[in-house]
């Protein structure tokens, strides 16, 4: 046998590696193109109206968002309120009661599949039951929306976090006598409080950033909030309303919103990833 | 451990606070099941009208005229397929390379530092990516892009018609850069997970490190790698906002990659709110259904096919 001259295929292994240094490089300036051009575009929008007034007919100029951010507050809030609660009971049951049982693999692949539903399909699946039996958007609608997303979220990490719980611990709460429920929710919770924590700051960020499940419940509104049983103004229908719009100073307003979202879903992400550096095993999917 | 079991399944003893407790949480998982059957009927019972007036016709018909109240799919799930799989084939190697190279080739500082880049990139709201691609992108497109390709592979087929930046082509790039971080972090676990002793047998034989990678690691992670793109392919045909910025909103199937097209998703986005008529609305929510089943099927895949790898492979 002719041995192979090794020189061809260390030339190849070098231009592979070239590539791959040029698509991990590829990954930084996506993300640095993205953040400049936003927080260039963005941040000669914020002055103080900004932030206090509503908006402005386009071509007037002035004006501002605060109604937007204001809604965009209330409707997460509103949806963490339904869905935290909702997903941690799931998590706890997957965790504690359901485990390997039929009935519990069952709702895991579930919560896996909405958790891969298309956002867009959950907002037409709130029209259908809220907005077209109500008879109007509201903002209930877009947070029962963005808590749809939120559920299958939470209770993954919550399973998760729960499981790396060692089960000595429960053990020992249940040996003393304490009650299910409280050996779950005082001691188990406590031990695995940070990923608690984490994974639920992570899901908030995620849906914030939200649109398409906002798009045909929560809509849009260029007024003050009224009442949680109207359209309410939100800053990403907002962004894409003003950006689609013909209008300079609407667009330009749209950069501001999309910089404000930027920052407040990466600050988040951040933040949590910095504060509780472990191994959360929190990824993506 | 025995201990546990007992209690959890031996329930005569129950206290009372405790069987709350119990319901309670398995109502929070129920809740889970019935938003997915609720999806089904809901989405399928809006969309009987429409169901009823076109049949099978609606998934071939090339048409959309809400004036004259005629609607067929064919052209949203056109633009759907193809940009995403436009988006596919740029991803998928991208993600490979970048896997390599995280894993491989970069020191470990440089590694964390665009292992968090990616990571980022993954937490940023498509809206941005819409955004940014209508201003940026699609310009940058226009200006520099699409003239090269079309300096090189002429202005026929795939790239014909003026370079407006916005169109399937486009699309199909955002969505890539979208599904990027999720595909390399997937790639990047498995190559995690495959054993130094395998990688150290191929690197004894004197094979490169791309040999190795490709012909050992890649090879033993195949199946993972398949299911990750799985689970890629479900998020990019399911997203919106991204691709509804730059695709450029046309009901026209065009064999061209620089021409203004549509997706499911985009429809929806863009005309949604507006659709007053009944069927109109019918075939927009049956364009839904569509979407949700396409992505249903595959989700359904690839969780089985994940399931039937993680037994075999006795990991995670």
């Amino acid at each position: 046998m002719i041995p192979r001259s090794a020189k061809p295929r260390k030339t190849y292994d070098f231009i592979i590696k070239i590539f791959a240094w040029l698509a991990s490089l590829s990954g930084i300036v996506i993300l640095a193109w993205i953040l400049y051009t936003v927080i260039v575009k963005g941040f000669s929008s914020f002055d103080l109206a900004f932030f206090t007034e509503l908006p402005a007919p386009p071509g007037v100029g002035g004006g501002g968002l605060a109604n937007a951010i204001l809604g965009t507050i209330v409707i997460s809030l509103l949806a963490s309120v339904i869905g935290i609660p909702i997903g941690m009971l799931a998590g706890i049951y997957l965790s504690e009661f359901g485990k390997n049982s039929n009935f519990a693999e069952s709702v895991r692949f579930f919560t896996n599949i909405l958790m891969g539903t298309p956002s867009i399909i959950i907002g037409i699946f709130v029209y259908t039951i809220i907005v077209l039996q109500a008879g109007n958007f509201s903002a209930y609608a877009g947070a029962v929306a963005l808590a749809i997303m939120m559920i299958p979220l939470v209770a993954r990490t919550t399973e998760d976090m729960l499981q790396m719980v060692p089960s000595s611990v429960r053990e020992a709460a249940l040996a003393l006598g304490t009650p299910r429920w409280k050996t779950i929710l005082d001691i188990v919770f406590r031990s695995a409080k940070k990923g608690l924590i984490t994974g639920v700051l992570l899901a908030v960020a995620r849906i914030s950033g939200e649109t398409a499940p906002l798009l045909f419940t929560a809509l849009n509104s260029p007024y003050w909030l009224n009442g949680l049983n109207e359209p309410t103004a939100n800053l990403t229908v907002t962004i894409f309303n003003y950006a689609m719009s013909p209008y300079d100073d609407w667009q330009q307003m749209a950069w501001g919103a999309s910089l404000l979202i930027t920052v407040g879903v990466l600050a988040v992400t951040v933040t949590t990833r910095f504060l509780f550096k472990e191994k959360t095993k929190n990824k993506i999917i | 451990m025995k201990i546990l079991s007992k209690t959890s399944t031996d329930r005569t003893n129950e206290r009372t606070s405790d069987k709350v407790f119990r319901i309670l949480s398995l109502a929070g998982a129920v809740v889970i099941l019935i938003i997915m059957l609720g999806l089904f009927i809901e989405l399928f019972n809006n969309s009987l009208l429409s169901i009823k007036k076109f049949g099978i016709n609606f998934l071939i018909a090339d048409i959309w005229n809400p004036v004259k109240g005629e609607f067929g799919a064919a052209a949203s799930i056109w633009g759907t397929l193809i940009s995403t799989l436009i988006a596919m084939i740029i991803a998928l190697p991208l993600g490979i390379l970048i896997a390599f190279a995280l894993v491989e080739l970069l020191p470990q500082k440089i590694s964390n530092v665009i292992g968090t880049a990616i990571e980022l990139l993954a937490a940023v709201p498509s809206i941005i990516y819409g955004m940014w691609g209508l201003f940026v992108f699609a310009p940058f497109m226009a200006n520099y892009i699409q003239p090269v390709l079309q300096s090189i592979f002429g202005e026929t087929g795939l790239f014909a018609g003026p370079p407006l930046g916005i169109g399937m082509l486009t699309a199909g790039i955002i969505l890539a850069f979208m599904i990027l971080p999720f595909i390399a972090s997937v790639i990047r676990d498995i190559f995690l997970m495959v054993p130094a002793v395998v990688k150290e047998s191929a690197h004894g034989m004197g094979s490169t490190l791309w040999e190795v990678t490709s012909k050992v690691t890649l090879r033993y992670g195949m199946q993972g790698i398949i299911g990750g793109a799985m689970l890629g392919l479900g998020r990019a045909i399911g997203e919106t906002m991204a691709v509804t910025f730059v695709i450029g909103n046309s009901h026209k199937i065009s064999t061209s990659l620089f021409a203004p097209a549509n997706s499911i998703t985009a429809t929806l986005a863009n005309e949604f709110a507006e659709a007053s008529e009944p069927l109109y609305l019918s075939s927009l929510i049956e364009l839904g259904l569509i979407l949700f089943l396409i992505t249903f099927i595959i989700q359904v895949f690839s969780q089985l096919w994940l399931k039937k790898i993680k037994k075999t492979m006795g990991v995670q």
